[in-house]
C-alpha cells in the first residue's frame, strides 16, 4: 500500500476542512445556524461564509425549533443541510424535529422519504459555563431509533466521520467536544472518510480495556500513559459512534484483557456507559474478571466555579484511580 | 371575511365540488369502517371542512407541496393522494401508503407532492418552511402549503416558522382551518385574537380571513396567496372559519359535550357541499353524475384495500435507515 501523507491539524480545523470539502463536492450541502456566517465566531466554520456565500452558509434567528424543523423539510425535499447547534444544550428547544420527525419520518411514511440531515452539536464542560452550557447529552439520543449518533475524539476521526455523516442518507447527530477543539493530531491528506459504526483501538494494551467516549477517549489515553508508569498496560478503545454501537469491536478488547472501565463526560445514570456496560456483559460476560467500572459526570448539574466543576466532571486522574481500584 | 367573486368558471367549481364529495364519501367510509372494527388505530375525520381542502388544492400545481395534520384526509385527497393505497393504510394493509406503519395520522404520498400528515400539532410548519427553502433554492417556482388548526396557531412552531418564511421570503402559504375547537378547548378561550389571520401582521405578511364553508372564497384567497409566494414575495396567512361536523375523534359526540346542538345545527346549514350546490344551481342530474363517479372511486378503493395482505412480520424492522 502506498504510504498516506499525514498533516497535523486541530480538531476544529478538521471539522472545518470536512465542511469545506463536502460543500465543494456536493452543491446540495448547506450550513445553517446561529452566527455561522461570521468567521470569527468559531474555528470550525471560519471561512465558509466567504467561500460559499451566505445562501449556503446561512445565519438563522435564535429559533432552534424553527430552523431545525426547516432543515428536516429541506432534507426531505432533496437537500443535505448541516446544522450548527452552537451548543447541545440548545437542542432541547429542537427535540421535536429531531426525535419525532427526522428520526421517524422514513419509517412512519413507509420509506417514502429520506432525511439526510447532520446536526453538529458542540458540547461539554471545563470552561466554567455552568449548568445549561456544559452538558453532554448524547445519551438522550441513543434512545431514538432512526438517528445516527457520532462522537469523534481526535482530528482524524472528526474529519473522516463528519464527511461520512454528510454523505449519509439518514439523520445524524454529530457531537463535537469543545474541550477537544484545540487538540492537534495527524490527519491523512486527501478525501479522508471513516466508516460509521466501527470502534477503533486508540492504544493497544493487555491488562485492562479503557473505553472512552468523546472527550474521555482523550483522558483515557492520558490515563493509559500514567498507568504504564505504574506497570499497567491499558488498551484504549473508542466506540466513535454510539448509534450504531460496535459492540463486537468493544467486546473483542474486553475478551483480551478481562477488565473494563468506561469513561464519559455525560451523567452516570442512564448514560452511554450504562448502555455499553449492559451490552458488553451480554456479549462477553464470561471474559470479565470483575464488574465493569464507570467514570462519568456526577448526577448533579455542572457548576460554574472551577473547583466545583472539577468535582463534578470526570478527569484523567479519576480514570486512573478507578482503573487501579478495579485491578486491585 | 372575504367572499367569493364570480370570476370562477363553472368547470372549476364542479371540479372542486367533486373533490369535496370525494373527501366526504371517503371519510364516511373510513368512519363506518372504524365503527366496524376494520381500521387499525384512530381516525380524525374532517367532515364539514372539505371546502378548505378542495379550495386550496385547486389553486396548486402538481409539483407544489402540501403538509397536513392529524385531521388530514381531506387535504391528502384534494392534493391527489391515491385513495386505494390511502384506505389500505387505514386498514393496516402492507399496500398502504406507509406500509401500515403510519396510519391515518401520517398519510403521505410524496409522488403527489404530499409531504405528510404530521401528528405532532405545529410540527409541520417549520418543515414546510424548509421545503419552501428548498423550492427557493431550486428556483422552479414551487410553493408549499401547510394546513393547521386554530390550536396550532398558539404553538411556538407556528410563530418561528412564520418568522423564518418572512425574513427569507420563502414560498409558503400558511392555511389555518379555524374549526373553533382544539379538541374541547374553544379558540375564543385559547387564542388572543378573534381573527387568527391578524397574526400575520407580526411577520409583515398578508393575512386574510375567509368563509371556510365557501369553496369559491377559499379558492380565490388561495390563488392570491399562492401567486404571492410564486412571485417570491414570501408567506401569507389565510384563516378559514369552519367547523367539523364530527367530534374530535370517535371519543366524543357531534355535540353535547363541549358544543351545543344549536351551534352544531347552525353550522350544518352551511354544509360546504350544500353551499356549493346552491352556488352552481346544481341539477339533480349533475348531482347524480358526481355521486356515481365518486362511488365508483370509493368502491375501487374498498376492493383494493380489503383484498390487500397484512404486513409480514419483517416489515416492522424495515424503513428505519435509508
Amino acid at each position: 500500500m502506498p504510504e498516506t501523507k499525514m498533516r497535523t491539524i486541530s480538531y476544529a480545523q478538521a471539522i472545518n476542512e470536512a465542511l469545506h470539502e463536502e460543500m465543494e463536492r456536493d452543491e446540495k450541502v448547506f450550513l445553517m445556524g446561529e452566527d455561522v456566517a461570521l468567521s470569527a465566531i468559531s474555528p470550525a466554520t471560519a471561512g465558509l461564509g466567504e467561500r460559499f456565500g451566505h445562501e449556503r452558509v446561512r445565519n438563522t434567528p435564535i429559533s432552534e425549533l424553527g430552523f431545525t424543523g426547516a432543515a428536516v423539510g429541506a432534507a426531505m425535499a432533496g437537500y443535505r443541510p448541516v446544522l450548527d447547534m452552537r451548543r447541545i444544550d440548545f437542542m432541547m428547544l429542537a427535540i421535536d424535529p429531531i426525535a419525532n420527525q427526522a428520526a421517524k419520518l422514513r419509517y412512519m411514511l413507509g420509506g417514502q422519504v429520506s432525511v439526510p440531515l447532520v446536526v453538529r452539536a458542540p458540547e461539554g464542560g471545563g470552561s466554567q459555563n455552568g449548568p445549561t452550557h456544559s452538558q453532554c447529552l448524547e445519551a438522550w439520543f441513543i434512545q431514538v431509533p432512526g438517528l445516527r449518533v457520532i462522537v469523534p475524539s481526535d482530528p482524524a476521526d472528526a474529519k473522516g466521520l463528519l464527511k461520512s455523516a454528510i454523505r449519509e442518507d439518514n439523520p445524524v447527530l454529530f457531537v463535537e467536544y469543545r474541550a477537544l477543539y484545540s487538540l492537534e493530531g495527524p490527519v491523512p491528506d486527501g478525501d479522508h472518510t471513516e466508516p460509521i459504526g466501527k470502534a477503533a483501538v486508540k492504544r493497544e494494551g493487555a491488562d485492562i480495556t479503557l473505553i472512552g467516549i468523546g472527550s474521555q477517549a482523550r483522558n483515557c489515553l492520558e490515563a493509559a500513559e500514567l498507568l504504564a508508569g505504574e506497570g499497567v498496560d491499558a488498551e484504549v478503545v473508542d466506540p466513535r459512534t454510539i448509534n450504531p454501537l460496535d459492540i463486537e469491536g468493544l467486546a473483542a478488547s474486553v475478551r483480551k484483557t478481562g477488565f473494563c472501565l468506561i469513561a464519559e463526560e455525560g451523567h452516570k445514570s442512564g448514560g452511554v456507559g450504562a448502555e455499553i456496560a449492559a451490552s458488553i456483559q451480554e456479549a462477553a460476560f464470561g471474559a470479565l474478571e470483575a464488574p465493569i467500572a464507570r467514570v462519568a459526570a456526577l448526577d448533579v448539574p455542572v457548576p460554574v466555579h472551577t473547583k466545583l466543576e472539577a468535582i463534578v466532571l470526570p478527569s484523567t486522574e479519576k480514570i486512573v484511580a478507578a482503573a487501579n481500584n478495579l485491578l486491585s | 371575511m372575504a367572499r367569493a367573486t364570480s370570476r370562477l368558471t363553472r368547470k372549476r367549481m364542479h371540479e372542486m365540488y367533486r373533490a369535496m364529495l370525494r373527501i366526504r364519501r371517503f371519510e364516511e367510509t373510513a368512519d363506518d369502517f372504524y365503527m366496524a372494527g376494520k381500521v387499525v388505530g384512530g381516525v380524525h375525520v374532517s367532515i364539514g371542512q372539505e371546502a378548505c381542502s378542495a379550495g386550496v388544492c385547486a389553486a396548486l400545481r402538481e409539483d407544489d407541496a402540501v403538509l397536513t395534520t392529524h385531521r388530514g384526509h381531506g387535504h391528502s385527497i384534494a392534493k391527489g393522494t391515491r385513495l386505494p393505497e390511502m384506505l389500505a393504510e387505514l386498514m393496516g394493509k402492507v399496500t398502504g401508503l406507509c406500509r401500515s406503519k403510519g396510519g391515518s395520522m401520517h398519510i403521505a404520498d410524496v409522488s403527489k407532492g404530499h409531504y405528510g400528515a404530521h401528528s405532532i400539532v405545529g410540527a409541520n410548519m417549520p418543515m414546510a418552511a424548509g421545503i419552501g427553502l428548498a423550492y427557493q433554492l431550486e428556483g422552479k417556482g414551487q410553493v408549499a402549503v401547510v394546513f393547521f388548526g386554530d390550536g396550532a396557531s398558539n404553538n411556538g412552531a407556528f410563530h418561528e416558522a412564520m418568522n423564518l418564511c418572512a425574513i427569507w421570503k420563502l414560498p409558503v402559504v400558511f392555511f389555518c382551518e379555524n374549526n373553533q375547537y382544539a379538541v374541547s378547548v374553544p379558540a375564543e378561550y385559547s387564542t388572543s385574537v378573534d381573527d387568527i389571520s391578524v397574526r400575520s401582521k407580526g411577520y409583515d405578511a398578508p393575512g386574510l380571513t375567509v368563509d371556510g364553508m365557501d369553496v369559491a372564497a377559499v379558492y380565490e384567497a388561495s390563488q392570491e396567496a399562492v401567486a404571492h409566494a410564486r412571485r417570491g414575495l414570501g408567506p401569507s396567512l389565510i384563516e378559514a372559519k369552519t367547523y367539523r361536523f364530527f367530534g374530535h375523534s370517535r371519543g366524543d359526540p357531534h355535540y353535547g359535550m363541549y358544543r351545543t346542538k344549536e351551534e352544531w345545527e347552525g353550522w350544518k346549514e352551511r354544509d360546504p357541499l350544500i353551499v356549493c350546490e346552491k352556488m352552481l344551481k346544481m341539477t339533480a342530474k349533475q348531482k347524480k353524475a358526481h355521486a356515481e363517479a365518486v362511488e365508483a372511486e370509493i368502491k375501487e378503493a374498498i376492493e383494493f384495500a380489503e383484498n390487500s395482505p397484512e404486513p409480514e412480520e419483517s416489515v416492522a424492522l424495515e424503513d428505519i435507515f435509508a
